[in-house]
Formats: C-alpha cells, sequence, structure tokens
C-alpha cells in the first residue's frame, strides 16, 4: 500500500470534521472496550496469563532463525512448499508467479494485513487475475474502489450501516437493503459463486506452528475454510515474526487474541492448517504455499524495537487510544493505524515519511495497559521521537524551542528570574480578565482553548518572601 | 505497568489514630514524633509559574501530617517537554539538578503525577550507562512521591484539613494514574471530607486530551479529546472537577472556558483537600499582587 502518513495532520482535521466518522468511531469505546474488558474479567488470571504469553513470543523471537527453519522442514514434510521474500513487493511477485504456475483466473482472499503491506490486490490485476476479497468488510472495501482498510480487526469501523446499504443497492443493482443480516445474505450470494469457481485462495496467518509445520488462522465469519480448504492452491502470507515454537504456546496465546480482539473468549472459527490434501482426506488443498515476508522486520531484531515484533495484530492499542478514536485509522496512512501502528509504520516505510505518527500520541499508557504481549508502546514511541531528534527531522521552531527551554531550565537563579518576569507580563496582560482568548506567541495553545492567566505571583517568589519575611536578618 | 506498591521506606512513621485526632485539636506537640520527616516539596514548573496557591496547599498540606516541609531554590522542572520531544541532554542535566537538590531530603513530594512519574519512571533509566549516578537516582526517585499517594501510604492520613461543601467528580491524569497507580488514594482523602459529595464521571481514567506538548502539536486532536471528557464531567452532575495535574487542568479549564462554560470549576485535589471553598462559587478569587 502507497505510504500516505505524510499527511497526517491534514487528513486527522478531516477526519475531525465528519460528523458522519466521528459518530461511527463511538462504536469503539462504547462496544469494543467494554467487550474487551468483559472477556478479560472473565479469565480469572489474565496477568498471569499474559506474562506466560510475553515469555512464549520472547522465547520464539530470541531464536527467531531456529523456528523458522524449523517451520520450514516441518512445513515441507507435510507437502508444503515454503518461500521466503525479503520485501512485500517480493512476496506480491511471488504470489502472482505461483498463480500463473498452476493457471489461475480468479484468487478469492481472506482477510490479511500483510497483503495490504504486498498491495496483492493491485499486482494481481495487472497480471490478468481476478482478486476477490470475502471478509465481508474487506468485500465492502473492495467494492468501493477498493479503499484501504482503516481497522486491522474490523477494516470497515469507519462505516455505518446506511452507507453500506447504498454502497450495496448501488453496486449489485438490487433494492437497497436495510437489515444487516439481509445485507450478509446478500453478500454471500454474490461471493457463493466465487468461492465455487476460484482456482486458488489467499489467506494470512495469525501464527506458524514450527513442530507441526502448520498455519493457525483466527476468524469469524467462515469465508477463511472457503478459501483455503476448497480451491486446488493455498497461498498463505504472513509476516517472519508470527511463528511459535509449539501448539501449546498457540493454546496460551489463543486465550489472548480474540479477548483482547473482539471481546470473544474464542473466534468462531479456529483453523490450523497443515500440509496439502493427502489421499485419504476428503479435503484440503491440492497445492499448499507458505509466503514468509521480511519486509522490515528483521530489522528490528536485538534492537530497542524487538518488542514489537511480539505483536499478535489484536487491535486492542487502536480500540483504547484517546487519538484513534478521534481521527480512525485512515489519517494514519498507511496499512498499520493507531499506537502499533505508529511504531511499526516507521519501522517498515522509513522515519522520514512518517514524522507526525510517534509525536502524534498523548502518551497516556492506554495502549500498553491493555496490550496482551505488554508492549510498552509508549516508551517505543518517545524512542522515534529521539530518533528524530538525533538525526535532525523535527522542524527548526521545534529545535530553537528546545533549545531556549533548556537553556533557560539549566539556570536556575535566570529561570527564577525568567518566571517572574513572564508571569507579570501575562497577568498585566490579561488585567481582570483570567481567561485570554488570544495570547501573543501561544497561538497553537489559544487557537483551541483559552489561556489562563497566572494567578498571582510565582510559587517560588511568594516563598522566597514569606521566607525572608518570617526570618527576618 | 505495575502499580504503586507499599514502597519499602514507606513504614508510616506516625501513628495514624494520633493523626486522625487532629480534628480535637491536642496541642501538636504531643502527638507528633519528635523527628518529623523533612520533605522536599518539588513544586513543578507549572503551578510555580500559573497558580502558585496550588505549592501553598501542598505544603499546608505536608505540614498537617507532620512534615517538615523545604523548597529547595536549584529546582525548575522536570524535563518532561525535552523527554517527551527526543531530547535527552538536557533531561538528563534537569535530572542532575534534581538530584543537586534534593538528595539529603528524606522524601521528594510533587503536586503532580506527570512529574512524579517522569521522575519515578524513567529518571533512572536515562543512567542506564553510569552505574554509580544510576543508583544515587534510583534512591532518590523511589523516595520521590505523588502528593495525594504519599499523604495516605507514607504519612497514613486519614483525614484531610481542608473544608469543602458540594459536589465534585475526580479525573484520573493518565502519568499518575498508569505510571503510579494513584487511583484510590485521592478518592479516599475526598470521600473522608464530610461536606464533600464525589460523583464519579464515566471513563474517568479516560485521557483528556492534553500530553504535554501534544497538545499544541495536534491541537484540533487534542481539543476534540477534551470535548469527551467536558461531557463525562458535566454529565456526572457536578459543578467541580478535581485532579492532580496542572498541566491537564489548564487544558481543560481553557477548552471549557473557551466553549462558553463560565461555570464548571477546575481545581487540584490540593486544593481541595487543604482549602476552604464550595463547589459552586463563581471563579476563585485571584490575587494579583504586583511584583
Amino acid at each position: 500500500m502507497q505510504v500516505q502518513s505524510m499527511h497526517f495532520k491534514a487528513r486527522s482535521g478531516q477526519k475531525l470534521a465528519d460528523q458522519r466518522l466521528q459518530a461511527n468511531l463511538r462504536k469503539l469505546s462504547t462496544k469494543w472496550v467494554a467487550g474487551r474488558a468483559a472477556a478479560i474479567a472473565e479469565l480469572d488470571d489474565f496477568e498471569t496469563t499474559r506474562d506466560d504469553a510475553v515469555q512464549r513470543r520472547q522465547r520464539a523471537l530470541a531464536n527467531l532463525d531456529v523456528w523458522l527453519e524449523r517451520f520450514e522442514q516441518e512445513a515441507t514434510r507435510r507437502g508444503t512448499v515454503v518461500l521466503w521474500a525479503e520485501t512485500p513487493a517480493e512476496a506480491s511477485k511471488l504470489v502472482v508467479s505461483i498463480a500463473k504456475r498452476h493457471q489461475v483466473r480468479k484468487v478469492t482472499k481472506s482477510k490479511s494485513m500483510v497483503s495490504e503491506e504486498m498491495a496483492l490486490n493491485r499486482a494481481l490485476e495487472a497480471a490478468g487475475i481476478e482478486p476477490i476479497e470475502t471478509d465481508l468488510g474487506e468485500y465492502i472495501l473492495q467494492i468501493n474502489n477498493n479503499e484501504p482498510p482503516s481497522h486491522i480487526v474490523a477494516p470497515v469501523l469507519h462505516k455505518d450501516k446506511d452507507e453500506v446499504s447504498d454502497l450495496f443497492a448501488k453496486v449489485h443493482q438490487k433494492p437497497r437493503l436495510t437489515e444487516v443480516n439481509q445485507m450478509t445474505r446478500e453478500a454471500r450470494e454474490v461471493l457463493r459463486p466465487h468461492f465455487l469457481n476460484s482456482d486458488m485462495g489467499v489467506s494470512g496467518g495469525n501464527f506458524l506452528i514450527a513442530e507441526t509445520g502448520s498455519v493457525a488462522l483466527f476468524t469469524n465469519e467462515g469465508n477463511e475454510g472457503m478459501c483455503t480448504i476448497v480451491p486446488r492452491v493455498h497461498v498463505a502470507v504472513t509476516g517472519i515474526e508470527k511463528v511459535l515454537p509449539t501448539l501449546e504456546d498457540l493454546a496460551m496465546i489463543a486465550r489472548l487474541l480474540p479477548r483482547s480482539a473482539t471481546g470473544q473468549s474464542i473466534s468462531n472459527y479456529f483453523s490450523i492448517l497443515t500440509g496439502t490434501r493427502a489421499t485419504e482426506e476428503q479435503d484440503g488443498p491440492e497445492h499448499h504455499y507458505v509466503i514468509l515476508v521480511d519486509g522490515g522486520r528483521s530489522g528490528l531484531l536485538g534492537g530497542d524495537f524487538e518488542s514489537m515484533l511480539r505483536c499478535i495484530r489484536c487491535g486492542a492499542c487502536m480500540n483504547h487510544c484517546p487519538v484513534y478514536q478521534k481521527v480512525g485509522g485512515h489519517a494514519y496512512g498507511w496499512v498499520y493505524p493507531g499506537p502499533m501502528g505508529s511504531v511499526l509504520t516507521p519501522a517498515y516505510v522509513g522515519i522520514e515519511k512518517t514524522l507526525d505518527l510517534p509525536q502524534a500520541a498523548t502518551l497516556c499508557g492506554e495502549c500498553h495497559v491493555v496490550c496482551p504481549m505488554k508492549i510498552p508502546l509508549p516508551d517505543l514511541l518517545r524512542k522515534l521521537r529521539e530518533r528524530q531528534f538525533e538525526r535532525g527531522l523535527r522542524p527548526l521552531s521545534e529545535r530553537l524551542g528546545l533549545a531556549a527551554w533548556g537553556f533557560f531550565v539549566r539556570r536556575p537563579s535566570l529561570y527564577r528570574f525568567g518566571t517572574r518576569a513572564a508571569s507579570q507580563v501575562l497577568r498585566w496582560f490579561a488585567g481582570a480578565k483570567p481567561h485570554l482568548r488570544h495570547v501573543p506567541g501561544a497561538g497553537a495553545w489559544t487557537q483551541h482553548r483559552d489561556f489562563t492567566a497566572p494567578s498571582g505571583k510565582p510559587f517560588s517568589t511568594q516563598w522566597a518572601q514569606r521566607q525572608t519575611s518570617n526570618h527576618p536578618r | 505497568m505495575e502499580p504503586s506498591t507499599h514502597h519499602p521506606e514507606a513504614t508510616t512513621k506516625h501513628s495514624t489514630s494520633a493523626l486522625s485526632n487532629l480534628e480535637t485539636k491536642p496541642s501538636p506537640d504531643a502527638v507528633l514524633p519528635a523527628v518529623r520527616l523533612r520533605v522536599g516539596l518539588f513544586y513543578t514548573c507549572l503551578v510555580d509559574m500559573m497558580r502558585p496557591e496550588i505549592g501553598f496547599a501542598t505544603v499546608r498540606l505536608l505540614e498537617d501530617a507532620g512534615c517538615q516541609v523545604e523548597v529547595p531554590v536549584g529546582q525548575t522542572c522536570c524535563g518532561q517537554p525535552g523527554f517527551n520531544a527526543g531530547e535527552l541532554a538536557i533531561t538528563r542535566d534537569l535530572a542532575l539538578q534534581w538530584l543537586q537538590s534534593f538528595e539529603m531530603y528524606d522524601y521528594v513530594v510533587v503536586p503532580s503525577g506527570s512529574c512524579a512519574g517522569m521522575i519515578r519512571k524513567h529518571y533512572p533509566a536515562l543512567f542506564r550507562h553510569d552505574p554509580d549516578l544510576n543508583i544515587r537516582i534510583q534512591r532518590l526517585s523511589d523516595r520521590t512521591w505523588e502528593l495525594s499517594s504519599f499523604l495516605v501510604e507514607v504519612c497514613g492520613m486519614q483525614k484531610p484539613p481542608g473544608r469543602f461543601q458540594g459536589a465534585i467528580t475526580y479525573h484520573d491524569a493518565c502519568s499518575g494514574l498508569r505510571e503510579l497507580g494513584v487511583q484510590h488514594q485521592p478518592r479516599q482523602l475526598l470521600q473522608s471530607m464530610p461536606g464533600l459529595e464525589l460523583k464519579e464521571m464515566q471513563d474517568s481514567r479516560a485521557c483528556c486530551g492534553f500530553g504535554g506538548t501534544f497538545a499544541v502539536k495536534y491541537g484540533a486532536i487534542s481539543a476534540a479529546i477534551a470535548d469527551e471528557k467536558i461531557a463525562q464531567i458535566k454529565q456526572s452532575g457536578a459543578s467541580c472537577v478535581v485532579m492532580g495535574d496542572l498541566g491537564c487542568m489548564l487544558h481543560l479549564e481553557g477548552r471549557l472556558r473557551r466553549c462558553g462554560d463560565q461555570q464548571t470549576r477546575v481545581t487540584h485535589l490540593a486544593e481541595v483537600l487543604a482549602g476552604d471553598s464550595q463547589a459552586l462559587a463563581s471563579e476563585p478569587k485571584l490575587t494579583r499582587g504586583e511584583d
């Protein structure tokens, strides 16, 4: 997907002004936040589960090469072809060449964020292959001129039912429906023939299991099985960081993923896909491929941002983020929005193109509190700010402002003098009115809120005066 | 994020029952232990400049709890603006300035969860590569407390000295809540005040949108987040919102006034605990002394 993160400020302004979007985003705090809280409360040992899961993820990452090779061996032994892609673009080329090799004309797709990184649909279309998104949310976006998803779990979160009604009526050329289950049925009717004459299915992979060479998938709509089992060929694309050593690791993490993501104790469908169809088996693909995508991930290993590789893509950080709740996912300008996206996007596409992302956070810390993998997101965002500062990527005005502030705060006597003077000027300027609508030089503050004038001489000044009068020399 | 646990040094040095009897006003000398805790007040740059009365309220509370309060002159700012902008050199200098100013005290008390969080959670790591400094900073940061948690957990305060009539709602400012576990302490103190009614708002732990320089870098988003918080404050039915951080206060108060609300009072916890006021009183009288 093309990176648009440099337009964060302009886009977030548009999103704030979009009343319909604002209403749709309310679902986050009312539905998603509450749902997770209830599901977490079901576990009487959430903290222990979380600690254990973090350790398991960390263990996998500590020897990532070993587990990936083990996965390759085990998967290969069961008939899967494992391919490696250094970049998302390379991964796309691999999918296209697999499709060509098997004379594929139509590809049915289950939801995959890695395939968004790869801009896979565009690559397939360019090669004359028809991609069909079959996750309901992704399908809605595809028929709406390939609109990008705005959330990693609920791609169409930014839309309401009425928008979808209008869209379906227009695209399907049928009477406008208003009931969700009617609309879902209509989408099913459209998708069913695609499932039946699809030559190849593409899915993501929530996890890879090294000991069995399997791909694990958590889904809710049943379309995943139609993509991974029905067609002749199944290709799973996923990041190299998704490998887990054992099924036991998967079982532990499975307790956290749906709860953190959608507030479910387990997703409606949960598949462990292993190898190709064996002779005695009734279903499964004849050809099975797994494409392991690096796309910047290996660069995080062993560095300040390694903990980010623990991410299991539940979306809890964005659901709970006050900024995401106001601007939605499109403002962030790439595949991954919210706090996790503000760390991943700079890491994967370059710090220079994403200057706003680490800055556009209040550092309230709620993302860290809810992250099932305990990723210290606020610390990572701050680390990125350090990198921006070290590399001189911040605007001159900001650097000068910091330098001036640094000059004063390191000189306590001068600082006290300056504070006293500034306080006096502000109080003089305010006169009898404590709340100012304009203050010269503070436009960025007063554009949105009044400035409250100091309520008296600085504390340090008053305290010093009091000490002198209490203890006259 | 670990909630603040009872500090190892935080043994209650005063008899709590003695403190709770303060209302009957026996001679302070009779109930206070001979050696008083020597507390250095880190008043914070915002309190210093914008609302000095919070500093005096803090002193009153600490003295009421039996502490000997001193205010070192070498202090300016905890360094958060630099730290959160990724400028670590200034931040380290400010940490050293703080160490220099406060190392001799039993405790450092800060009327701000955000500045106390900066010190306790982030100062030590700034000196990871200098073991000598690291250990000194660590020791002092372990003795640094946000005001309400210090009053409850270290001093064992049962009942604050102030008086307040009316209903308030309490906003959990982010750093105090999530970095230090400040949540039950301020409520415990507030609820012990006879005339005060605590009306909890929905999502009191949600961010107000201030976020330090975020408030000016992304003012529109910051204001939109504030509006959510303001809606919750109003729905609570209280005419006064109380919190422990002046940054969030200035942001919320500024937004309230800009949106035409001249009534809702935005008050610091210390002012309520130490003061003598009413929820529905109009704007607090501002002292505009001449320098």
